[in-house]
This record gives structure tokens, C-alpha cells and sequence, in this order.
């Protein structure tokens, strides 16, 4: 494809798109929650911008709308709310660094290759400018999946299933120019819910095993605290 | 009389370029002074600096090789050629037709390994441990380098870097999402590769952080003199490589008076602004722990990488 035809708008979008799957990597990476959330307020904030310009690009209006709606949401709304959270239950200083960086970003450039490759036949019958930008979501989703899987810190975990949002929100606008408005106020609220249902599910996990890493969620809650009690001992 | 042109092209952009390294270093010392608060040396202290040098005597260990003398010699001129790949003022540069990226890569790795060879060649054990250290940061920077250069050489279709140049100043100008990532990638590479801030720290001699100084402990008089230059060249190397390579304009694409005239001062102008860059987020940063360094470095592979897969994906796809 010759970049040099696409208006300047396009381009834009292509270059946000890039960024967008530079900020998942990102998201995948960060070790502190703080830091992590402001990144995915960052993906929200690119993804808005990439829906606004599509707008502009196209003339259609219902996209400024769905911009402002990811825009309230997943720039302000569930930021806050999940600074409120890591505030609540004390999180602020933790850390959880992925038990191999390495290897774990590799397998994130991995999985570009392979969203473009499946993308690939689907951009075939596409005519947009921005047909491209199939592939990134999809590595954006693919991306937040990975999040989810290496993470052992619930909150983390939380940020790729948004994250795994934004790619699909992402994939809408560049291929259809947006999913209709229901559909979109739908979605948005789910993840809304979501949000306010995680916070509580979490408060509950803390209250009952005073910790938000997972992998101590494989063990019954007696033999944790037997554990906790050899290791006292120690 | 084009002969004699190309021929003074090729010959002066390496020696302007050498000439005018210890006063970038210079620039970026009293630039960052300033930002601490610190007067800061005049701009012409590394000039005096390696005068002072050249007119000392050169005292060598004991136990070192002929090595540990030849050294600087092969360092210096390494540097000096990669520097004669690299287009300063015009993309005329016949230099280039048999020095492109990839050989500039080579040549800055051989002047690394034989360093890293007098480095060890004394028997110190700071010169080992900066060398191994040295061999460290080189084995994640490297491939990433070549990353950012294979990158750019898909998009301009030549690995030359006149050339690169020269099709950036003559194609249309378009936002690509690959050349931010390579810019990006570059910079943080720029600074692994030179030694500075958050890497290394050139002005230092603590044991225990010292990287690029821990190989040169050993050296004195016009050794060392000529060790520093190449590292104020290759410096100067990696700033002019980031403007070839991303802000072309205002190189002359062919040898006219206008043109040529015009293309130091916006040269230095560009330096002066990577120069200040520089400076600035060395005042704001603090170096790192040798530990962190990989880590660095894979951000900045993945940049580099990231800059390949999107001109694969968003650029070149049909």
C-alpha cells in the first residue's frame, strides 16, 4: 500500500494504531499497578483519538459520540476507580514483576505475527484506508489475553480484560467505522458493571485471604494458612 | 573537476566530523552544567583536554601486549571510517559506495572488540569487569541496531545511508508509525552504545558503576588521547547518524553553493537540539543498575522491532 495516498488523516490513524500496540506491550510489561493504569488510561485516551479521527475522516458522527463515551470511561472513569481501589486495599507500593520478561515479550511480538497473518485474509475485503489496523487489534486483544494469563496480581489481570475491550472497540472503528450506537452504549456499561462487580469481587478476596495474588487461589484456604503458618515458624 | 569534489567531499566530512566532536561533548557539558545550577568549563575544554594528553608521555604496564599499544591506533581509525560512511553535509558522498549501515555496524564493533581486548589485555581487574560489562550492554544493543537499521532500509530500499537520506528528502513526506518506533529505538540505543546517562556515566570513575572508563584506567598520554577522541566521535557519530537518518532536511543533494552553504548551520543547528536533549534527560535521569541495563535494552529491541512488524502490517501490506 502506498502511504503517500492516504490523506493525513489516515496516516494519523495508522501512526495512533501503532501506539495503541505499543501501549499494550506496555500494559504487559509494567510491573507497578499504579504506573500500569495510567498506561491503559493511555491505550483508552489513543483509542478515543483513533475513533475521533476516523470520524473526521469519514463525516460520521456517532463516532465523536462513541469517542467521548471511551473517552469518559476508559480515560477518567475506570482509572479512577481502580486507583480508588489499589488505594483502598493498600497496593500502591506493590510490585509484581513477570517471572521472565524476556521470553514474555517475545512471545507478545509472536503474537503480532500471527494476528497479522490470520488478519490478513480478513483485510482482503476490506476497502478502507485503515484496513490494517485489523491486524493491530487483534493483537491488541491477543495481547491482553497474554496480559491476563502471566499476571498473578488480580488487579493486573483486571487491566488486560480492559485492554482485551479496547482492542475489539479498536477493530470496530477501523473496519466498520464503529459498531451502531446500541450496541456501543451496550458494551460500554457491561464493562461499566464489570468494573464496579471486580472491585467488590476484590474487596471480598482480600477480606477472605488478605492477599490479590491468584496463584494462592489453587490451594484450599486451610493449607494457606498452614503455610503461613510453617513459614511464621521458619 | 567533479572528481576533485567528490574527492574533497569524502575526505572533509570525516575530518569536519572529528573536528567537531570535542566540541558537541563540550556543548553537552556546559549545557547540562547550566541545567544544575553549575557555570560549567568553556566550550573549548576538551579541545585543551586532548592537547594536554597528546604532549604527555605514554606509560604502559608491565605486563601488557603489543596489543594494549596498537589499541588505540586501530580504535581511533575504526571510528574515523564508520565516520566516513555517514553524510554530513551532502548525500554526495562516494565514501558510501563502499561503506553502507550494515559495514558502519561492523566497524563500530570492530573498534569495540579491540577495546574490549586492551581492556583485559592489562590484567587489571577493572579493566575485566568493564569489558565484560562492556560485552553485556553490546550483546542486547547490537541486534536491536540492526533492527532499526534493516527497518528503515525496507522503507528507502537500500542500506546505504546517503541514500537512505536521500530517499527521505526526496520522496513525499508521510507520518510513518515504523520510523517513530526506529527514532525512538535509536535514541535509547544512541545512549546505551556511547556510555552515557542512565547507562554508564563518562564523568565517573566509581568502581563499581564504571563501564566504558573501567577499559581505559589503564591508559595514558596520547593513548589515551586518542581512546577519548573516538568516544567523542562516536558520539558525534550517533547524533549525526539520528539526523541522517530521521531529519534529513537541509542536506545538500547535490553539490551547489547555495545547498552546501546552508548545510552546516542547520547541522548544527539539529546537533545543538539532540545536544540539549541529552543533556536534559541526563540531568533528569540517574543512572541504573547494571542489572537493569538488559531490561533497557529489550525496550529498546522491542521498539526496533515493533518499527519492522508495523512497516510490515500498516506499511507494506498490499
Amino acid at each position: 500500500m502506498n502511504l503517500g495516498a492516504l490523506s493525513l488523516l489516515d496516516q494519523a490513524v495508522l501512526v495512533l494504531a501503532a501506539m495503541a500496540l505499543f501501549s499494550a506491550f506496555a500494559l504487559l510489561a509494567q510491573s507497578r499497578l499504579l504506573a500500569a493504569i495510567h498506561v491503559f488510561a493511555w491505550q483508552g485516551a489513543l483509542v478515543a483519538a483513533v475513533a475521533a479521527l476516523t470520524g473526521a475522516a469519514s463525516g460520521d458522527v456517532n463516532l465523536y459520540i462513541s469517542a467521548a463515551i471511551t473517552f469518559v470511561l476508559k480515560v477518567l472513569l475506570i482509572p479512577w476507580m481502580l486507583h480508588r481501589l489499589v488505594r483502598r486495599l493498600a497496593l500502591e507500593r506493590q510490585s509484581d514483576p513477570l517471572p521472565y520478561p524476556a521470553l514474555t515479550l517475545l512471545a507478545g511480538a509472536a503474537i503480532v505475527v500471527f494476528a497479522d497473518w490470520v488478519a490478513a485474509p480478513v483485510a482482503q475485503f476490506e476497502h478502507s484506508a485503515t484496513r490494517n489496523v485489523i491486524a493491530i487489534s487483534l493483537a491488541i486483544v491477543l495481547l491482553g489475553m497474554l496480559t491476563m494469563v502471566v499476571r498473578r496480581q488480580a488487579l493486573a489481570q483486571v487491566l488486560g480484560f480492559m485492554a482485551i475491550e479496547n482492542g475489539l472497540f479498536l477493530a470496530a472503528v477501523a473496519s466498520t467505522h464503529g459498531m451502531p450506537l446500541v450496541v456501543e452504549l451496550g458494551v460500554a456499561f457491561d464493562v461499566l458493571v464489570a468494573m464496579v462487580l471486580f472491585g467488590v469481587f476484590f474487596l471480598q478476596i482480600k477480606d477472605s485471604i488478605d492477599t490479590l495474588d491468584i496463584d494462592r487461589l489453587s490451594q484450599l484456604s486451610a493449607s494457606v494458612e498452614q503455610d503461613e503458618a510453617t513459614e511464621a515458624q521458619r | 573537476m567533479d572528481r576533485f569534489l567528490n574527492l574533497g567531499a569524502a575526505l572533509l566530512q570525516p575530518l569536519l566530523l572529528l573536528a567537531a566532536a570535542p566540541l558537541l561533548t563540550g556543548v553537552i557539558r556546559r549545557i547540562k552544567a547550566r541545567l544544575q545550577n553549575r557555570r560549567g568549563a568553556p566550550l573549548l575544554t576538551p579541545y585543551r583536554d586532548l592537547r594536554k594528553l597528546i604532549a604527555k608521555e605514554a606509560i604502559v604496564a608491565r605486563t601488557a601486549s603489543p596489543l594494549f599499544r596498537a589499541a588505540p591506533y586501530v580504535v581511533f581509525a575504526a571510528t574515523l571510517l564508520a565516520a566516513a560512511a555517514l553524510p554530513v553535509f551532502s548525500t554526495v558522498l562516494p565514501g558510501a559506495r563502499i561503506a553502507d549501515a550494515i559495514a558502519l555496524i561492523g566497524l563500530l564493533g570492530l573498534a569495540r572488540f579491540v577495546l574490549v581486548l586492551a581492556g583485559l589485555d592489562a590484567g587489571t581487574p577493572f579493566g575485566g569487569m568493564g569489558a565484560s560489562r562492556e560485552m553485556l550492554v553490546t550483546t542486547f544493543a547490537e541486534p536491536a541496531l540492526l533492527l532499526v537499521i534493516f527497518t528503515l532500509a525496507m522503507t528507502t530500499h537500500t542500506t546505504n545511508l546517503a541514500g537512505m537520506a536521500d530517499a527521505t528528502l526526496t520522496g513525499a513526506t508521510v507520518l510513518r508509525p515504523s520510523y517513530l518506533f526506529a527514532l525512538a529505538a535509536l535514541l535509547l540505543l544512541g545512549v546505551a552504545e556511547c556510555g552515557r546517562i542512565p547507562v554508564d556515566n563518562p564523568s565517573t570513575h566509581l568502581e563499581l558503576t564504571m563501564i566504558h572508563e573501567g577499559m581505559l584506567l589503564e591508559y595514558s598520554g596520547r593513548h589515551l588521547a586518542l581512546m577519548e577522541w573516538a568516544a567523542q566521535l562516536k558520539l558525534t557519530l550517533f547524533a549525526v547518524l539520528t539526523v541522517d537518518l530521521f531529519l534529513p532536511w537541509g542536506l545538500a543533494t547535490r553539490l551547489t553553493t547555495p545547498a552546501v552553504l546552508a548545510a552546516p548551520p542547520l547541522l548544527a543547528l539539529k546537533l545543538l537540539l539532540l545536544a540539549a536533549l541529552l543533556a536534559l534527560s541526563e540531568t533528569v535521569l540517574a543512572k541504573m543498575r547494571l542489572f537493569r541495563v538488559p531490561g533497557y535494552l529489550t525496550l529498546a529491541f522491542l521498539l526496533a522491532l515493533l518499527g519492522l512488524l508495523s512497516h510490515v502490517i500498516l506499511e507494506a501490506a498490499a
